[in-house]
């Protein structure tokens, strides 16, 4: 018998060439530099950031001391944007406060997220008894009125930075809180949580290791979003005078020259501004992250 | 528990040699809902024996993958057994039931849903060995490298992600993740339904070929009868939570005997029918119009009868036992006479 031997299995395949290995979050990134807007956002963030990084080292004028007349306005002086009412700088004021802005902005922030991810996660999780209960105290937090809750706070604890922070951060994980449940809810239903479950993964891991990373987009925004919000609380509670007394920021700037307003258009500007571009370059970062992010505009 | 001398099995109270690896008695599996609760799974028996394929076949919502989980200990058994290799297995925990899960594994249907996105392909076919401590850590890399190349996947596709790889590769990665742990049974979820039908066959010959060379048992889940008739050694078809015909799969093919049963095969689609029938119209006797009734408020009697051609007044009120017919056959049909005929 001379025939050749029958194929009982296909040809081996050719090589092909592996392609490259593409992470998710490299995927998000290609999506987000093709955002005009977003990278827009990101440059004014960064430009923001730095200035709050380097600017205090390099403009040596202290916001705290009287250094010219009272009320200069822009242009008028050595000192650039002119003074506020008791005769500061502005300009020193702006880029000392913009550090304190951010901080505060930035710790309250992510004391929400962590309070809110700490919630939502167990109460989606595991549902039942422990989902009820921690809405039930997600529900009172979500009552009671903001500012008033958080002026409270810094009233009874006082006016320190560390203790602003906190008064944000406790008063508005709510919606984060809500928003992490939803996702574990969701996800925790995924075959692919299933499949570690089946080889034998603890609750801890599934929680941390398997749904938290994939409920991340989602939340990545919704923390960019409470950043700026953050900054927002924190210049209203410094506009009410609820600022720490020892630290410059913007909002304690606008507070302090409230007053003069009528008289001195430029020490409440300026400040105003700054506030208003890094609430923007933040939001158009975070808008962008949602696009980027979102599973639903990508292929599968 | 220690393994019996070698001694004439009726002298011995241990298992028997030819205990079945995977043995189901009376299992009922519940959901609570909003307004009730779903019987999901309403008391069910089948014994899978080992290196065979035991197929579970019904339309959505009749239980069969609920049931599949609850092998899996995926989802909670509310009432009856489950016992792997004659060891109780329903309500174990911890470290039992670490020890079960290197033994029972499971594909999932929709591979595009059981591979997590952010994880690489090679880190995705480790983690079973990491998190159930298979072997030394040493020798991990060079099992991840062997299971790639035995489900098909070559080993420099470690490095990509899930979203790199088409359906069918993205299947075989959720095989190689099971075989991993070198399980005895292995509970395959509607494996194939979510692939193309190009891919479906390939799916299909490579699940054969490692049943047979590594002596698999499989608890096979699908809707589609072709596909349990390529694999499966006997099957059994379900209807609302409960299983309604079993049988060896020739015995069921050529002789179905519930009227649930014989509509599903005259529905499935056969090239062999389509072929010798070109241009007559097909037959549809044996259709059933409707829906099954709502799991959360099943009829008084039998489930089928409201969509069964042969009910009688009787069907309506008395549930009908599975009733063993002869030549491993079992029905559950108060009518059926054991001929493929209705009393």
């Amino acid at each position: 018998m001379s025939e050749p031997p029958v194929m009982t299995s296909m040809p081996p395949m050719p090589p092909m060439p592996v392609p490259e290995p593409v992470s998710p979050a490299r995927q998000a990134w290609r999506m987000f530099r093709r955002n005009g807007a977003a990278m827009i956002g990101l440059a004014l963030l960064l430009l923001v950031l730095a200035e709050a990084a380097l600017g205090p080292a390099l403009y040596s004028v202290s916001p705290d001391d009287m250094v010219w007349m009272p009320l200069t306005p822009p242009g008028a002086s050595e000192y650039w944007l002119g003074t506020d009412y008791v005769g500061r700088d502005l300009l020193a004021g702006l880029i000392h406060g913009g550090r304190v802005t951010l901080i505060v902005g930035g710790s309250a922030a992510a004391l929400t997220v962590a309070i809110g991810v700490l919630v939502g996660a167990f109460a989606g999780y595991y549902g039942g008894r422990i989902d009820n209960a921690l809405m039930r105290v997600t529900e009172f937090f979500q009552v009671l009125p903001n500012l008033l809750l958080a002026m409270v706070v810094v009233m009874l604890f006082g006016a320190s930075l560390v203790n602003i922070a906190i008064a944000i951060g406790a008063v508005s994980w709510t919606s984060t809180a809500r928003l992490t449940r939803v996702e574990f809810m969701r996800l925790r239903e995924m075959d692919y949580v299933r499949a570690e479950r089946s080889i034998g993964a603890s609750d801890a891991r599934l929680i941390w290791a398997v749904i938290l990373p994939n409920a991340a987009p989602p939340l990545i925004v919704s923390a960019a979003l409470s950043a700026g919000t953050a900054i927002l609380f924190e210049a209203g509670l410094a506009f009410l005078g609820l600022g720490d007394p020892n630290a410059m920021s913007w909002g304690r700037i606008i507070g302090d020259n409230r007053p003069y307003v009528l008289d001195a258009w430029w020490a409440v500007t300026f400040p105003g501004l700054a506030i208003f571009l890094a609430v923007l370059a933040i939001s158009l970062v975070g808008d962008g992250l949602n696009d980027a992010l979102n599973p639903r505009l990508r292929e599968r | 528990m220690t393994v019996p001398a070698p001694s004439p099995p009726s002298a011995s109270a241990a298992v028997p040699a030819e205990a079945p690896l995977l043995d189901v008695r009376g299992l009922e599996v519940r959901f609570p809902v909003r307004g009730g609760v779903v019987h999901a799974v309403g008391g069910v028996d089948f014994a899978i024996p080992r290196g065979q394929a035991f197929g579970l076949v019904g339309e959505s919502g009749s239980g069969k993958t609920t049931a599949a989980l609850a092998c899996a200990r995926l989802a909670e058994a509310a009432a009856g057994e489950i016992r792997l290799g004659g060891e109780d297995v329903t309500h174990i925990s911890g470290r039992e039931l670490r020890a079960m899960r290197r033994r029972v594994q499971i594909v999932f249907q929709d591979p595009y849903a059981s591979l997590n996105p952010r994880e690489r392909a090679g880190a995705i076919v480790r983690r079973p060995l990491d998190l159930m401590d298979v072997g030394p850590k040493s020798g991990r890399q060079a099992r991840v490298e062997a299971l790639f190349a035995l489900v098909g996947l070559r080993p420099e596709q470690q490095a990509l992600f899930p979203h790199q790889f088409s359906g069918g590769q993205r299947q075989r990665i959720g095989i190689a993740r099971a075989l991993a742990s070198g399980p005895e049974l292995i509970v395959c979820d509607e494996p194939v339904s979510a692939l193309d039908v190009a891919i479906q066959a390939q799916i299909l010959n490579l699940l054969a070929r490692l049943k047979r060379d590594l002596g698999l048992t499989y608890l096979f889940i699908s809707h589609d009868l072709a596909v349990v008739q390529h694999l499966c050694d006997e099957i059994a078809v379900m209807y609302l939570g409960r299983i309604v015909e079993r049988a060896p799969k020739r015995a069921l093919f050529a002789r179905p005997l519930h009227p649930y049963t014989r509509a599903l095969i005259e529905a499935a689609p056969s090239a062999d029918r389509a072929v010798g029938r070109a241009g007559a119209p097909r037959r549809r006797a044996a259709a059933i119009q409707g829906d099954p009734p709502s799991p959360l408020d099943p009829p008084p009697g039998c489930a089928f009868a409201g969509r069964c051609p042969h009910a009688v007044d009787r069907c309506r009120t008395e549930v009908p036992a599975l009733r063993d017919m002869g030549g491993g056959q079992a029905v559950a049909c108060l009518r059926a006479d054991g001929a493929g005929g209705f009393v």
